[in-house]
């Protein structure tokens, strides 16, 4: 396994504690359609077609920014609400970090918490277009500071 | 009449896997449009060919290339009385529906059609009764025209008949029952009208084959296509039914080994029907096991299947009615066992998932109907609760009750 970076590998175990509690399905999911409700939405001025994730059953909008000291800033939506659970927690996992460390991150905690189903691309939900989008972004700030 | 609320009590332990759990409870599975479970008979057969008589069909000198031979064309006779052929040559195997239409679209559409013709179509089409017509369309320069579906599901038969007159259509292609709204369309009557304005016909099969007694004569179409596995048959298999005379006009349209009568550099001729259609070596056991599924839905019979799915749409627009904020997509009057719903601000994603964690199989999205829910105004689609011959009310209720306390969930 990939080590990841300090700062994303700290943000999946707390996420994996948060879930801990959770050992019924549907209370796993109870708690994700509350974080759906809570996430920070992107600003409806982006939710744009550019910033569409397309092909997906649940529509899902990514926007990324670079930061002064060159990590990448994540904003998104989903039109569903455990999409949108699931988004938020990619962001809080990966927004706001060093580029590099994006692009290279080990994503391990969807599986951690009983949740990697949905980043099947049969789930066609969106968010594994998204997570693409996400290292893609990161990928190409990195290759251009380097 | 046998009474049928039994027939699933009489059915259902011929399907294992309507045993087993999904996420620590019992599979309640509504996904039958998308693709329906097999019966033992079918699982068995399909095993029995591959252990004890497998090999190539129509040119083997052994005793298993005879048996396998028998077997497969066995299949295609019954398919063949099954929905009234003149006879089997009529009767084309294709890996399904999908690949019978592109046969039709392929070979009779790009020797039939030219610029200016009129395909006609409906809004109700799933995607592979469209787009083999717009890429012939684009081929040929000929134009694909859709007829307008009412609100409840029903198909505009005024804006039918005036495209008839307006467009006068070379062919027109539409579907026997919606997988989207449960429709049935009068078939029988559209090809009718079809036909006295001077065009062909084309129904697509797929949601009617499993639920109702087809036959091709009665309907009066010119082809007519359907696939296996959503009439309890193995997947990769389908067919085609066309009229002779169309078919033997039409040129092959895959070439290869079968299809041949002799190949030279100099020049080569075409097999006779069926075969001419059916280059390369064929899903065998597939067809062998398709066969096979028809000898069992008509064991049950036809007549009590489609009035045990009746019934059961019936109960389900019952349960479904008195939950609030939902409302049902395709109330046409004659439908198969397929209900759509929406419910108010709630994505139908997230009913799905939450009905899967409680071991509830639906579809959600949009389909393979884009066409017709944007036409509806549906733009993420629908949740989609479809039945076979084994679902029962109870498993109807137990969904319901799922989608309730999924809506509690999320509201």
């Amino acid at each position: 396994m990939p080590s990841n970076h300090p700062l994303i590998e700290s943000r999946q175990q707390e996420v994996i504690e948060d879930f801990s509690v959770f050992d019924d399905w549907m209370d796993k999911y109870e708690h994700l359609i509350d974080l759906g409700k809570d996430v920070p939405t992107i600003d409806d001025a982006r939710k744009t077609d550019e910033h569409l994730i397309k092909g997906c059953q649940s529509r899902v909008w990514l926007a990324a920014d670079e930061t002064e000291d060159g990590g990448v800033v994540f904003t998104a939506d989903s039109d569903a609400i455990i999409t949108k659970g699931l988004v938020g927690l990619m962001v809080r996992v990966l927004s706001n970090a060093p580029a590099q460390a994006i692009a290279e991150a080990d994503l391990h905690f969807l599986d951690a918490i009983g949740l990697h189903q949905h980043l099947s691309p049969t789930r066609s939900n969106g968010l594994a277009s998204m997570v693409q989008q996400m290292r893609l972004y990161a990928a190409a700030l990195a290759a251009r500071q380097s | 009449m046998m009474d049928s609320t039994s027939l699933p009590e009489r059915i259902r332990r011929d399907f294992p896997v309507l045993q087993r759990q999904v996420h620590g409870k019992p599979l309640v599975y509504l996904d039958n449009a998308a693709s329906a479970q097999k019966p033992l008979a079918v699982i068995e057969g399909q095993r029995e060919y591959l252990s004890n008589y497998h090999a190539n069909i129509h040119r083997g000198a052994h005793h298993l290339a005879q048996l396998a031979t028998e077997a497969f064309e066995g299949a295609r006779n019954s398919l063949a009385t099954h929905i009234g052929a003149a006879d089997s040559k009529e009767v084309i195997f294709t890996s399904g529906s999908t690949d019978a239409i592109n046969l039709v679209a392929h070979s009779w559409g790009r020797s039939n059609l030219s610029k200016g013709d009129v395909v006609l179509v409906t809004r109700m089409e799933h995607h592979a009764n469209i787009v083999p017509w717009q890429m012939v369309c684009e081929a040929t320069g000929a134009r694909l025209e859709p007829v307008n579906v009412h609100a409840d599901g029903t198909l505009d038969l005024e804006h039918f008949h005036a495209a008839l007159e307006r467009f006068q259509p070379k062919l027109v292609a539409m579907v026997h029952a919606s997988n989207t709204l449960g429709t049935i369309n009068p078939v029988t009557d559209l090809c009718r009208a079809a036909k006295a304005a001077g065009a062909l016909t084309l129904v697509d099969g797929s949601q009617a084959l499993p639920h109702m007694a087809v036959d091709v004569q009665a309907i009066g179409c010119d082809f007519y296509v359907a696939t296996a596995h959503k009439a309890y048959g193995p997947t990769g298999i389908g067919f085609l039914w066309g009229k002779e005379d169309h078919l033997n006009a039409m040129p092959p349209w895959r070439g290869g080994g079968e299809m041949i009568q002799r190949v030279s550099f100099e020049g080569t001729t075409y097999n006779t029907l069926p075969h001419k259609f059916e280059a390369g070596t064929p899903h065998i056991s597939g067809g062998i096991a398709f066969g096979i599924a028809i000898s069992w839905m008509n064991a049950i019979g036809m007549d009590d299947i489609a009035a045990h799915e009746a019934e059961l749409v019936a109960h389900a627009h019952n349960a479904i009615g008195s939950v609030k904020g939902v409302r049902i997509v395709g109330t046409a009057p004659q439908k198969v066992g397929v209900v759509s719903l929406i419910a108010d601000g709630i994505h139908p994603y997230d009913m799905g998932t939450l009905l899967d964690g409680q071991g509830i199989a639906v579809r959600t999205g949009h389909h393979c109907t884009e066409p017709l829910m944007d036409h509806l105004g549906l733009e993420s689609g629908t949740l989609r609760m479809s039945f076979a011959a084994y679902t029962t009310t109870r498993e109807i209720d137990i969904a319901v009750a799922g989608l309730e306390r999924a809506l509690a969930m999320l509201r």
